[in-house]
């Protein structure tokens, strides 16, 4: 019965999300194109020979960066902005009364964006593979399933992050700088613009316990047959889910117990 | 045009916006922490590329670091006074209050690109200079008039073209409404500009030159800063960025005639 009703809520969140986001689709395949600095990466790399060193083919490197374009893709979160602007216009108050946590209607809004992106992403790399004929490969079925499931752990990584720096909307009125300042680290070593592998081995010494090589790296090495360890990378995955679901539940109990509503 | 009278207005908006901005000081703070940890981003990328290489597309890691200076420096400059203005131009679309602007008995684009100013872009473009000014002497570039003057020229027709591109893409609201994401497919492109042109493939280089011309924008004002540009490319420049500046005015006045308010 209890569950009968969730799946009832969450069917219909995705399907009116997923009928709004069809509205936007131009803005949407222009979301799908603003990711693909991933290419741009792979054309320095492969144009001046830096992966000789790294013992990694150009075939490799190729499925590598495609992979982590559609890491990317289907894990970008955006839940600080729209979260903020809502604070700011009032309009949390009534999602507050309703019987259903606020970020379930987030969720649901990346979900729908995600299906909608689908097919553009999917352009995208036929065009890079017109370009790239010797890259084509098909990964099969048991890690082509890993890597989907390690790329909506990466995604509900960064989803929960975000969610708790959202929460801190209720405390200051700008908290998508915040967003801003940890999407850096992100940028640089969550292995969007050059493999983990490659990195000096003072930040290999770390990098690892930190939640973002598994954001993109580990994914993207996983569907583009590059060598990884996946039960680690899963298991740590999991664990950072673990660490943080408590903390946005923390912060989430305590941020609406601060919130006062609009103009009081 | 009164010269005097527009100064003044300028005067006024610098006033106003700062008297806004300084209002979240705790965010200039954030903001400064996030350009500072861009560029050790950036430079870390660089970094590795290097690692493996001792020049990327002709370029030595020395002279590379001049062009993330001088991308550091007109990002700073994007941040202060272009991002800030534009995304009002959609507010101003939506809302219909352009309405208000055209009523002004002012020039309707210097008061739409103008207007607001982001201090936290200031800290951005000191540190640039600051990365500049190490550059000169870890190159041991000897400064003299006509290598300031020809630097001068160049950057400044970065600044034209850079704001001609935002500005374009900002005009094209008025038919689109929400143009937030194509500013965001320009941003990725404008990602490029953090490294020498020559280091990516030829048709990637037509790409950049001719159709987006990110290629002037950084490189040409650091070839000039180690003293190996060839006159007929800062010629060049000069044009592009005269025609840019030119027809970014013709197409707002164009745009202008298809303004028809909100809700009519």
């Amino acid at each position: 019965m209890i569950s009968n009703l969730i799946n009832r809520k969450i069917f219909t969140l995705l399907k009116v999300q997923y009928s709004n986001m069809l509205e936007y689709r131009v803005e949407i395949a222009l979301w799908a194109i603003s990711g693909i600095i991933p290419f741009f990466m792979l054309n320095i790399w492969t144009n001046n020979n830096l992966n000789e060193s790294l013992n990694i083919s150009d075939v490799l490197l190729s499925r590598y960066f495609l992979c982590a374009f559609f890491v990317r893709q289907f894990s970008v979160v955006w839940v600080v902005f729209s979260f903020e602007e809502d604070s700011l216009m009032g309009k949390v108050s009534p999602y507050l009364i309703q019987p259903l946590n606020p970020f379930f209607r987030y969720f649901a809004q990346h979900l729908a964006e995600q299906i909608t992106r689908f097919p553009f992403a999917l352009i995208i790399a036929f065009f890079f593979f017109i370009f790239n004929p010797e890259s084509i490969w098909i990964p099969n079925l048991g890690i082509l399933l890993l890597s989907i499931v390690s790329t909506f752990l990466s995604f509900l990584i960064q989803f929960l992050i975000q969610s708790i720096v959202a929460c801190l909307c209720f405390w200051t009125e700008k908290a998508s700088s915040i967003e801003r300042l940890l999407f850096i680290p992100t940028l640089f070593l969550s292995g969007l613009l050059a493999p983990v592998v490659s990195f000096p081995t003072y930040v290999k010494s770390w990098i690892y316990l930190t939640p973002f090589p598994y954001l993109i790296d580990f994914p993207a090495n996983l569907l583009s047959g590059n060598e990884t360890n996946i039960s680690g990378g899963l298991i740590m995955q999991i664990l950072w889910i673990f660490l943080l679901f408590p903390l946005f539940k923390k912060t989430w109990s305590e941020g609406t117990k601060k919130y006062t509503a609009m103009g009081s | 045009m009164n010269l005097r009278k527009y100064l003044k207005v300028y005067k006024k908006f610098l006033h106003t916006s700062l008297a806004s901005e300084l209002e979240y000081k705790a965010n200039i703070l954030v903001d400064l922490i996030t350009a500072i940890f861009s560029l050790i981003g950036s430079i870390f990328l660089l970094s590795i590329f290097f690692k493996n290489n001792g020049y990327i597309g002709g370029w030595k890691f020395e002279q590379a670091l001049i062009i993330q200076g001088i991308y550091t420096i007109l990002n700073g400059i994007t941040n202060t006074w272009f991002n800030p203005n534009l995304t009002e131009i959609v507010k101003h679309i939506r809302e219909g209050t352009l309405d208000f602007v055209l009523l002004k008995p002012i020039d309707s684009q210097f008061f739409i690109s103008l207007k607001k100013i982001n201090p936290s872009g200031f800290l951005e473009i000191m540190l640039g200079f600051f990365l500049l000014f190490f550059c000169i002497r870890i190159n041991q570039i000897n400064l003299n008039l006509t290598f300031l003057t020809l630097f001068l020229i160049t950057i400044s027709c970065s600044i034209c073209i850079l704001y001609s591109l935002w500005f374009f893409i900002s005009t094209t609201t008025i038919w689109f409404v929400k143009t937030w994401n194509a500013i965001e497919v320009l941003r990725s492109f404008l990602y490029i500009g953090r490294f020498p042109l020559n280091s990516f493939s030829f048709s990637l280089r037509i790409f950049f030159s001719v159709f987006i011309p990110i290629a002037f924008i950084t490189t040409i004002p650091s070839e000039v800063f180690l003293g190996f540009s060839v006159f007929w490319k800062i010629l060049l420049e000069i044009v592009v960025a005269t025609i840019f500046l030119i027809n970014s005015r013709k197409f707002w006045l164009f745009a202008l005639r298809f303004y028809s308010s909100a809700s009519s």
